[in-house]
């Protein structure tokens, strides 16, 4: 973790316009150069003492408890007026929203083989509803992504994943939007909503799916809830910052006409914020998309179940065939919600010619969509996708006949790449946190946090060292953080390199972008087979798969923050005689101190977020309690408090860059 | 105007495309002779199959839903759930069987004994061997691995960048069954456990070390569709006594032969749905399982096309079944 926090700092000691800021930051480097060699000497001298390590199978009072809780609840959920008045009801709500819109479009309803609207009814409203809240671009984009899964032989189950991922937006935004713009009026609703979205964003889902389970019964309504949990939060933050961005101006303007709160709120505030909460929107969507695979294990049904049972078997060409349709679900609902946030923007106050026709070509739309459903509908051909999904098994082929050309290639090489990564930087740095004493480790995470970060940085890291060794898992905890903190260094080194790359070059940035995306979507269950071919199962898999999945934050992030250096500095240091080189290292960069912060900030969230998937590809320690606490009911309780202990050491992160981010910028 | 003219074209295509289409299939007009007709022995009603996540439960799960479908007439839903959750799901008619069940005395236990909500519903016919495998071309290179007294005259070969200069033992899926850690530790082996975390990871590892020739040494069970692509060789560890694994810290000894089971609702227990009668004469060998489990996996057919070719094959084994 030091590692990874030093690395915006150390920017910012070669930055030479501030000499004044230099020689504070060149302070706080000694300091947290002298908190690691103070731990070095007291790490060789009490090396392997109290280190509170856990076998696999053992538990602690806590873990019990923990299970005694969850089998109680199991044993009454019949006669408990809680379930039968409330869990219950919501169940059948939600049941009977997502069974709608299953009959709606992917299963077949009683008395019918196929769906209501079959795909070509599908096709046509998806593109009609693109081209009215967007373009005709992306109408187009949309019409041919939807084609395109047909094509794949995935239609029932890209239908099932949409209605389900419909299903869980839905739902979320019904809580959140109205959540986000509490949140946005007052300070202290959103102080104390924060920290239950931290939880919910970085608590692993497996930890929370058998209890959900417990709760709503195994049905699409506890993949739907699981979903929303995961995919509330985005729409939440952004709809509360979009309330906060409205300029004091206008909403003083407003008070000074006369305007009531609500007729504030109602025409001025909401209407000022929508483009950013059509991009919260946006963000829910993908988040919720990111769930339909781990929603697959319990019972979900739709793309998710096909990678699950794909892997089941190591059929990589199938699993990617259908994690390659999640990307081009995301793809086109993301450019769709984006084009709509546009168009909140271009309409009004622009008088193009069509916008008299609009009406007459929104109604003609229409009528073209209904016909299309209507066909669909009704006749087989329009009901059924055509064709054997001739491209789906093509694909899948591709990708299985690449995957082994590169195991059988390259394995000898990623090897011997793993092999140094590991001995020489991973396990040094891991027996550093296992083997010190826990409270050594615990006071120098404390010093780093306050010398980096501030006193609330530090005081914040007390108590989430304090809670890791409430949770009995202590030792498995600091090898993720090991893991972790390598897989961030990596992520941060590659997106450096090709932010920088992107943030110098528009044409790079158009190129690289949509691998980034996909890198994003693609659930990780797909390559984790290649990946462990690659490199076995060992915990460098688990770092690679980590950075596959985070680096493209990072990327976004500096790329931006490269690109938004005025243009006349970079100039005014080419035309001094600066190279490239010294520009990248003497402007930009230290120019882009705030969004490397952020990056490691994201970067670290991100890696954070894999730890499970690590756990089920050899990394061991947190990730397989939770997995393990997932599948065997006595380790349950383990499993729980291991879910809490990354929690943790997301909060201890956030907070310490954050307050690292405040002071870089400051 | 471009626009405008636009939309006409399309809804000019539209309108042939209708035109075109009245000489189409309509839905519904055959559906009555297909499915959702009950025409097997009457009462049987929606039957709920847990599909436990590897391969040789799901041709276990298929072949009793294709039985089902078709001799019988039920309407089978399959739902895809890890043990534990659809041993919850007993209690909640969410959940009719489970059809290839290891061990589990803790499930056992909560839901039999306690909860009351499930019941056993006899073996599977399967014999289920737990243990410790090492690829093919190892057990040939150096036969004498295949007994655990030689283990640590080689422990070094198996050292990994993750057993901490130990020789590596491979575990895997943290649902599976294992004692490994007491057994690594009871017989004084200079071994680390390394949990790979998945079935997927451990097949892969074992894999790799057929093709490039790795010493990879781990836990792996039979009957399983990977042994037909790689025949993986047991290492025989001291013999399996009744109560030598009585003490879970002090386990010395093999693994004992599971008798794989079913285990239902006891609601469906008591349905008296024909569907209960099938899952509880099914019996079949392990011979039986590979074959099926080799189509899916290996041949790539779906599980029902699996359960269709083998049912078609052995016809008098599913008689007896339904009889």
């Amino acid at each position: 973790m030091t590692v990874a926090i030093e690395k915006p700092e150390k920017t910012g000691a070669v930055e030479p316009p501030a000499p004044a800021r230099r020689v504070r930051t060149v302070n706080r480097g000694v300091v947290v150069a002298g908190i690691l060699l103070v731990w070095l000497v007291l790490f060789a001298v009490l090396r392997g003492k109290q280190t509170l390590s856990l076998a696999a199978a053992d538990l602690t009072d806590l873990h019990r408890w923990f299970n005694d809780v969850n089998d109680s609840i199991g044993a009454n959920r019949n006669s408990n007026p809680l379930f039968l008045y409330f869990f219950n009801e919501i169940r059948l709500v939600i049941d009977s929203l997502v069974t709608f819109v299953q009959d709606l479009i992917s299963q077949p309803t009683p008395g019918r083989p196929v769906p209501q609207v079959g795909w070509l009814g599908v096709v046509g409203v998806v593109g009609y509803v693109s081209w009215a809240v967007g373009n005709w671009r992306v109408a187009l984009l949309s019409v041919a992504g939807f084609t395109f899964l047909g094509l794949q032989g995935l239609w029932q189950e890209s239908m099932d994943t949409l209605a389900l991922t419909l299903s869980a937006v839905c739902v979320a935004l019904l809580f959140a939007i109205p959540l986000g713009v509490w949140a946005g009026l007052s300070d202290r609703v959103n102080r104390i909503v924060t920290p239950f979205l931290d939880f919910m964003q970085t608590m692993p889902t497996f930890v929370y799916l058998a209890p959900l389970t417990l709760f709503f019964l195994i049905g699409p309504a506890s993949a739907t809830i699981a979903t929303t949990i995961y995919a509330a939060p985005p729409a939440i933050r952004i709809t509360a910052h979009a309330i906060r961005s409205v300029p004091q101006a206008t909403v003083e303007a407003a008070d000074s006409m006369g305007a009531t709160r609500r007729q504030a709120l109602l025409k001025v505030l909401l209407p000022m914020s929508k483009r950013t909460v059509v991009m919260g929107i946006n963000q829910t969507i993908m988040a919720a998309l990111a769930m339909v695979t781990i929603a697959a294990l319990i019972n979900a049904p739709g793309l998710g179940a096909t990678v699950i049972q794909a892997l089941q078997s190591l059929d990589v060409g199938t699993a990617f065939n259908a994690g390659l349709a999640i990307v081009v679900l995301a793809i086109v609902l993301d450019r769709v919600t984006t084009a709509a946030s546009g168009r909140a923007e271009t309409a009004r106050g622009s008088d193009s010619p069509f916008l008299k026709w609009r009406r007459q070509l929104l109604a003609a739309g229409a009528v073209v969509a209904a016909v299309l459903v209507y066909l669909s509908h009704t006749y087989i051909w329009a009901a059924e996708f055509p064709g054997e999904g001739g491209v789906g098994s093509g694909i899948a082929r591709t990708a299985a006949d690449v995957t082994t050309w590169a195991q059988d290639n390259l394995s000898g090489l990623t090897n011997a790449f793993r092999d140094v990564l590991t001995n020489g930087l991973l396990n040094p740095f891991q027996s550093l946190l296992t083997d010190s004493p826990w409270w050594l480790v615990g006071a120098a995470l404390v010093a780093v946090g306050t010398v980096l970060g501030s006193w609330r940085a530090g005081a914040t890291t007390l108590v989430c060292v304090g809670l890791l060794v409430a949770t009995g898992v202590w030792s498995d905890a600091m090898t993720t953080l090991a893991s972790t903190a390598v897989a961030t260094v990596l992520v941060m080194l590659l997106g450096v390199v090709v932010g920088v790359w992107m943030g110098r070059s528009a044409l790079v940035d158009r190129l690289i972008r949509p691998s980034l995306d996909a890198a994003q979507v693609m659930p990780p269950f797909v390559y984790l087979v290649p990946f462990l071919a690659l490199f076995g199962a060992t915990r460098f898999t688990a770092i690679v798969a980590a950075v596959v999945y985070a680096a493209p934050v990072a990327i976004k992030i500096i790329a931006d923050g490269v690109r938004a250096v005025p243009e006349t500095t970079v100039e005014a240091a080419t035309s001094t005689g600066c190279n490239t080189w010294q520009i990248i290292t003497k402007v930009q960069l230290p120019m882009s101190k705030g969004a490397l912060t952020l990056a490691t900030n994201q970067g670290l969230i991100y890696v954070l977020s894999m730890v499970v998937v690590g756990g089920l590809v050899g990394a061991g320690a947190l990730g397989y309690d939770v997995v393990a606490g997932f599948s065997q009911g006595q380790l349950y309780g383990k499993g729980l408090a291991a879910g809490l202990a990354i929690v943790l050491l997301g909060v201890m992160f956030d907070r310490i860059t954050q307050a690292a981010a405040r002071r870089a910028g400051a | 105007m471009a626009r405008h003219w636009r939309a006409g074209a399309a809804g000019l295509a539209v309108l042939g495309l209708t035109l075109t289409a009245c000489g189409g299939a309509k839905v519904g007009d055959d559906s009555a002779g297909g499915s959702g007709s009950s025409g097997g022995s009457g009462k049987c009603s929606t039957f709920n199959l847990a599909i436990n996540p590897w391969v040789g439960y799901e041709a276990n799960a298929a072949v009793l839903a294709y039985v089902a479908e078709h001799d019988l007439g039920c309407k089978v839903e399959k739902k895809n759930l890890k043990e534990e959750i659809a041993w919850q799901g007993f209690g909640t008619g969410e959940v009719d069987a489970v059809v290839e069940n290891w061990g589990h005395d803790d499930l056992k236990k909560k839901y039999i004994t306690q909860q009351k909500t499930a019941v056993d519903a006899g073996p599977t016919g399967n014999e289920g061997l737990i243990g410790w495998y090492v690829p093919p071309w190892l057990a040939k290179a150096h036969p004498d691995i295949l007994d655990w007294k030689n283990l640590n005259k080689y422990a070094s070969k198996f050292k990994t960048s993750e057993s901490g200069g130990k020789g590596q033992l491979l575990d895997g899926d943290p649902s599976y069954v294992t004692n490994d850690e007491a057994l690594v530790k009871n017989l004084k082996l200079d071994f680390k456990v390394v949990y790979a975390g998945s079935e997927t990871a451990l097949i892969q590892a074992y894999r790799n070390a057929e093709k490039n020739k790795e010493w990879v040494i781990g836990y792996f069970y039979e009957p399983q569709w990977f042994l037909s692509e790689v025949p993986l060789k047991k290492v025989s560890l001291p013999e399996y006594k009744e109560g030598c694994d009585a003490d879970a810290e002090k386990v010395a000894c093999d693994y004992p032969v599971y008798k794989l089971d079913k285990i239902v609702s006891a609601k469906f227990a008591k349905s008296g749905s024909p569907a209960y009668d099938l899952v509880k004469n099914f019996t079949w060998t392990n011979d039986d399982q590979n074959t099926v489990a080799k189509y899916i996996a290996v041949d790539k057919m779906s599980p029902d096309a699996a359960a269709k070719k083998w049912v078609e094959a052995n016809r008098d084994k599913v008689d007896a079944w339904i009889k």
